[in-house]
């Protein structure tokens, strides 16, 4: 994408019909680190890589809870992505506090949205320069929604937004339909699909994060000793994703060397972790 | 949700400016509802009059509703302010269908959604003058509670208002169980009603039967009970006391 004299302004349109300030707030939302999200019909993960700019400082935090039945993984400029969890906080809590009941999550998508198109509207404002995977439960199942800075929300079965997340949306455009409801190989398949966007490093508990939110169990976001031992366990079985059930042909290679720009597929050597 | 917020009568915030705009007392208002929990879903009765003060003046009022699809609602006193609270539910309804998203809110969100109503209206010395009883069914679940002017709220297998309290949940204490047919809840509270309108000066023998079920809303046509006044008692009411005539 190239500077133009289309581009200084949200409420400026191009000749071709676009709002650049908004195409290039999702640009913004593709340089942060990636973030995964995956659904069953009974539960949805998280999954995001977090990553400190040094090894004094603290991770930034990427995953909010936002109430009992809905979490966000965030991509982008994360101060954005704050303020946004905030908000969604509040929805929900106001809903809860009216309704004595959850918001659902459709519902809380909508809001956000909305939200965001404000900002592709108004002279004074910029966009939002943050996606969110909003994944939560509610009456008729499990969701996974993005909101991306457009104002534009799409239903998802999984997705990945951030740096190098089309290495994880094609694994998980692979294994989706075998999401069963096993709440632990939905998380073994976040964390192969996150595996994905680190191009050969090393995937410790100590730059991930999981969450998890499911049927009777609220969302919440896993320590590191549990991300630490289900690592451990899917590395001692090999490279293969854990043999699924539903036994989905592609056991041999953990990562079909698919998108031509993520350069090393980590199906080269057995044990790529071992380096 | 906020847009309930920017009705009409939440000018009722001049009501500490002038007391000319605060409720002070009921003028039209009804007596007792009476609600149980049934094998299939919800019953709730009430009669159709509307008193003001002791002038039994209206006698064709309803004071059960259907709320959405899945509720139904029985009001006693003030009816004016009834009616107030229909607007608001029937917004609030509204912009639930608005979304068009396959979620709709249910007896338990409608019935916590006036306790809202209720209370902030109690806090602001300017009451909705009323008890509601709020019934519903919703996948499977079914919902019976009850909320005042006060913003008193809870909910119960069986509930009342105002003299039925006193009158009729000691009989639906002993009677109610758990899995009564249709039939047998509809007798159970005809005989609640019948105690109400021997004993109950605001009562009326005129009355609907609102049934709820996962079906749906159904109430019925307005109907007397028989009622016996052939009594001794009533006939020679002051035998055996001495010195009255």
């Amino acid at each position: 994408m190239f500077r133009n004299q289309y581009d200084t302004d949200v409420t400026t349109w191009s000749p071709a019909g676009r709002l650049f300030q908004v195409e290039y707030a999702m640009e913004a939302v593709k340089q942060g680190s990636a973030a995964i999200g995956l659904r069953s019909k009974t539960h949805v993960v998280l999954a995001c890589v977090n990553k400190a700019s040094s090894e004094l400082s603290s991770h930034q935090k990427k995953i909010f809870k936002v109430d009992d039945h809905i979490g966000v993984a965030i991509a982008g400029l994360t101060a954005d992505g704050r303020v946004l969890s905030r908000y969604l906080r509040n929805e929900c809590i106001n809903y809860s506090y009216t309704y004595e009941s959850s918001l659902p999550v459709g519902r809380l998508v909508v809001q956000l949205a909305d939200k965001a198109q404000v900002c592709t509207q108004r002279s004074w404002k910029r966009p939002y320069g943050v996606g969110l995977l909003v994944g939560g439960l509610d009456e008729s199942g499990a969701h996974l929604y993005y909101n991306c800075p457009s104002g534009n929300y799409f239903e998802y079965q999984a997705f990945a937004i951030g740096s190098r997340s089309q290495a994880a949306k094609t694994y998980l455009e692979r294994k989706f339909e075998g999401f069963m409801d096993a709440r632990e190989d939905l998380i073994k398949d976040a964390l192969f699909a996150l595996r994905e966007t680190l191009q050969g490093e090393k995937l410790t508990s100590s730059i991930c994060t999981i969450a998890i939110v499911g049927v009777g169990e609220a969302f919440h976001i896993l320590d590191q000793e549990t991300v630490q031992a289900l690592i451990d366990e899917f590395e001692i079985v090999g490279e293969e994703p854990p043999a699924d059930e539903a036994a989905t042909p592609d056991q041999s290679s953990d990562a079909e060397p698919g998108p031509a720009d993520q350069g090393t597929p980590s199906d080269q050597g057995a044990t790529p972790m071992d380096i | 949700m906020n847009l309930a917020d920017s009705t009409p009568a939440m000018n009722s915030l001049l009501g500490s400016e002038a007391d000319s705009q605060r409720t002070l007392y009921p003028y039209v208002t009804g007596t007792s509802v009476v609600g149980i929990k049934y094998k299939d879903g919800i019953l709730l009765a009430a009669d159709m009059g509307g008193s003001y003060g002791s002038t039994l003046r209206y006698k064709t009022v309803e004071r059960l509703k259907p709320v959405g699809k899945h509720s139904i609602i029985g009001a006693s006193g003030e009816i004016s302010d009834f009616q107030e609270i229909m607007r608001y539910l029937d917004e609030l309804i509204l912009y639930d269908n608005m979304w068009d998203d396959g979620n709709s809110l249910g007896p338990k969100e409608v019935h916590n959604y006036l306790t809202r109503v209720m209370y902030n209206r109690r806090n602001k010395f300017n009451p909705l003058w009323n008890s509601l009883v709020l019934g519903g069914v919703k996948n499977g679940q079914k919902y019976l509670g009850t909320v005042n002017m006060i913003g008193v709220h809870y909910e119960d297998n069986h509930v009342a208002t105002g003299f039925g309290n006193h009158l009729a949940r000691p009989i639906l204490r002993d009677e109610w169980h758990e899995n009564l047919t249709f039939e047998e809840g509809v007798k159970l509270l005809e005989k609640c009603m019948r105690v109400l309108l021997y004993r109950d000066r605001s009562a009326v023998n005129k009355l609907q039967i609102a049934k709820i079920t996962e079906a749906g809303v159904t109430i019925s046509q307005p109907y007397s009970l028989k009622t016996f006044w052939d009594f001794s008692a009533f006939k020679n009411p002051t035998v055996g006391a001495e010195g009255s005539w």
